[in-house]
């Protein structure tokens, strides 16, 4: 295996991560018209939920992969479950105000990460995953880290259930019909509020699972308060390159996104002025496609 | 607002009738107030005695060069979150993007001064100069989209600037440890603890000439042109105007204003530090400002700003005090955390008093507080 493919795993590994945390807010984004800032706290305390359990788990469990299992549930779920509470108690009362619902959620996001640095200082905390997670298997000379085909297996899972759900569940049409037209489902006497909330909670699902990832896969296993604010920024990119409101735009972007940074931030190499050359390349990236193409790549609407 | 009524408006037939929550009052006595606060302000670092303990410098004497730098800094962040009003409030413009333009000026004047060594007018030219031409281009090319993109691409342009000043291109910037201020070639009357006092009264010219520059602006014809694109682009599009124009002017106004704070900012505090300078929060943080203030009416802006600013510096006082070790941890972790308290406030007054401070003072006056529109942000309200 080259270097180049070696880079290119990281780079797709990268995208699956930016495709979790952007499935989420495109999905929010596509029924309820909120752009969900809080969706960065969401993917800390998704990071935090999967430490609070691999830390409880007796002896070695959490080394294994039932253990990680575990961990990755508790990730999920508590994504989950401050993504319903969010909806049920700060995005439902500004129904109809989309400004508003923006603001809350940077108020909740502003918040949350105040009482995670009170409660944990800015010091990172480890998450005991098994070791084969955050070692590399040597393929044809070149080292691969698991941990990429970890996110990326991850990243392609979320995708199809996603897909799967969208186009084969009930409320998967709904959504999709919300989308389109909020105003007509309500009118056939279907409770898209109800929808509302399943949607915030499968965002903060992929959220506490994305986090988790990104701290055991890019910063190896530590999770930090500020940890889900730095990676949302990309999220936002890869959205609106996507096209808001669009799952499969989401997936493309996530993965050009993730592919330029790499690539770019290896070989422009590290001199002066160049270290951060792959950020600033996806944001030439996102000016681009907008200028050509204001929609996004499969958006529907701007 | 109807479109005959903006027709009518803009070419001055009707009455000015309620542009927005702003017009309180008889106007003399608006004015009267604002004359009495410009004085009241001024006064202040004349002031030697103390307020018991309510104020968040380490001394506490209201001139202390400490208090003063801190009410320097309210003043600096007032007529910041007065421009960025400017673009949200009174053009419905929603921009995360407004910390580029006040790095911009505390970056260049910095680079300028500290590392090319520049005499101050030219470097303050240059610094006005980047920033104006930075906000045309990256403006023009912003606007091209509207809404929740257009404050996407305000995003990441702003976080390019970040990353530019992280990676500290051929040592200008410091990087993360930042740029100190080198003051040699500054007029000695605003280097020193000692002229602490000169550099509040001109971070208080910077808010009276930023309060003027809104206040002539709002109160034009491009004004009424920005109130209508805010209430419906797409009518006053139909009206025969071009929308595009007028934001971009908006827009470039709003973000020279924070480049001049950024300037005022860089002497006041004398170094420029990536994290509290470029990062998002600066930007997050305006917008709050502007919202716990009232959006849309200039003076909520600056009092937001001052409140904010303030209590940050306070909290954290409180929070260093002894007393407050003893605290239960659940009580303790919490009350510690400034931005904790800050975000749960600023969620409490976007649930049950969007119109900020100055609704609640409106409510307080006994007027009958109109039901809010939603600051349109374009595509939204209209699908």
């Amino acid at each position: 295996m080259s270097t180049f493919l070696a880079i290119t795993l990281s780079g797709l590994a990268l995208g699956a991560v930016y495709f979790l945390v952007a499935a989420g807010l495109s999905l929010i984004y596509g029924l309820m018209d909120v752009l969900n800032f809080a969706h960065g706290v969401f993917l800390t305390l998704g990071g935090y939920a999967g430490w609070a359990m691999a830390t409880r788990l007796p002896g070695a469990l959490p080394r294994t992969a039932a253990g990680f299992l575990l961990t990755t549930a508790a990730a999920i779920l508590g994504g989950a479950l401050v993504a319903a509470a969010t909806e049920l108690l700060l995005i439902r009362p500004l129904y109809g105000r989309p400004v508003a619902q923006i603001l809350v959620t940077i108020g909740l996001d502003l918040a949350l990460t105040g009482l995670l640095l009170g409660a944990f200082g800015s010091d990172s905390r480890a998450i005991p995953v098994p070791a084969w997670l955050t070692g590399v298997t040597v393929l044809g000379g070149e080292r691969a880290p698991n941990g990429d085909f970890v996110a990326l297996g991850g990243g392609l899972l979320v995708l199809a259930a996603l897909t799967w759900f969208l186009r084969r569940t009930r409320y998967g049409i709904i959504i999709r019909a919300g989308a389109e037209n909020r105003a007509m489902v309500r009118a056939l006497g279907i409770d898209v509020g109800r929808a509302f909330t399943v949607v915030f909670t499968i965002g903060g699902a992929t959220a506490g699972l994305a986090g988790l990832l990104n701290s055991v896969v890019f910063n190896s296993a530590l999770i930090d308060p500020t940890q889900g604010d730095q990676l949302l920024i990309f999220a936002f990119i890869v959205v609106v390159i996507g096209g808001l409101g669009s799952l499969a735009g989401s997936a493309v972007a996530a993965l050009l996104v993730g592919l330029v940074q790499v690539y770019v931030g290896f070989y422009a190499g590290s001199g002066s002025g160049l270290a951060q050359l792959g950020n600033v390349s996806v944001v030439l990236v996102l000016a681009v496609v907008l200028l050509i193409r204001p929609r996004g790549l499969l958006g529907a609407t701007a | 607002m109807t479109g005959a009524r903006v027709l009518a408006r803009l070419s001055g037939r009707a009455p000015a009738g309620p542009a927005g929550p702003d017009l309180a009052g008889p106007r003399w006595a608006g004015r009267a107030v604002l004359a009495a606060g410009v004085a009241v302000l001024a006064l202040i670092p004349l002031a030697s005695f103390s307020l018991g303990g309510i104020l968040p410098g380490a001394v506490d004497v209201v001139n202390s060069a400490g208090t003063l730098q801190v009410l320097g800094l309210c003043l600096v962040f007032a007529g910041v979150a007065l421009g960025f009003d400017l673009l949200f409030g009174f053009t419905g413009l929603l921009s995360f993007g407004q910390v580029l333009y006040f790095a911009t000026g505390v970056y260049v004047l910095d680079i300028a001064l500290s590392d090319w060594h520049w005499p101050v007018l030219p470097a303050v030219a240059l610094t006005a100069a980047v920033g104006g031409a930075l906000a045309v281009v990256l403006g023009a090319v912003s606007l091209r989209v509207r809404g929740i993109a257009f404050a996407m691409v305000t995003l990441a342009f702003a976080q390019a600037g970040y990353y530019l000043v992280e990676d500290n291109p051929h040592g200008l910037t410091g990087g993360d440890t930042g740029l100190v201020l080198d003051t040699t070639r500054l007029p000695a009357a605003l280097v020193g603890v000692a002229n602490t006092r000169n550099l509040y009264w001109l971070a208080l010219a910077f808010l009276v000439v930023a309060y003027a520059l809104v206040w002539l602006a709002t109160e034009s014809v491009t004004g009424r042109v920005w109130l209508a694109i805010r209430e419906s682009e797409r009518r006053a599009e139909t009206l025969g105007l071009r929308p595009f124009r007028f934001k971009l002017a908006s827009f470039v106004l709003s973000s020279l204003i924070a480049t001049a704070g950024g300037m005022v900012y860089l002497l006041l505090v004398g170094t420029a530090a990536p994290d509290s300078v470029a990062s998002l929060t600066v930007t997050v943080s305006v917008l709050v400002m502007v919202v716990l203030g009232g959006v849309g009416t200039r003076w909520g802006a600056i009092l937001g700003a001052i409140v904010y600013v303030y209590l940050q510096q306070y909290l954290l006082k409180i929070a260093a005090e002894p007393s407050f070790a003893s605290l239960p941890a659940p009580l303790r972790v919490p009350l510690s955390q400034p931005q904790f308290l800050l975000g749960a406030l600023f969620v409490v007054f976007v649930l049950f008093a969007p119109g900020g401070i100055a609704e609640l003072a409106a409510r307080a006056r006994g007027r009958v507080a109109r039901p809010r529109r939603e600051e349109g942000t374009g595509a939204d309200g209209e699908r």
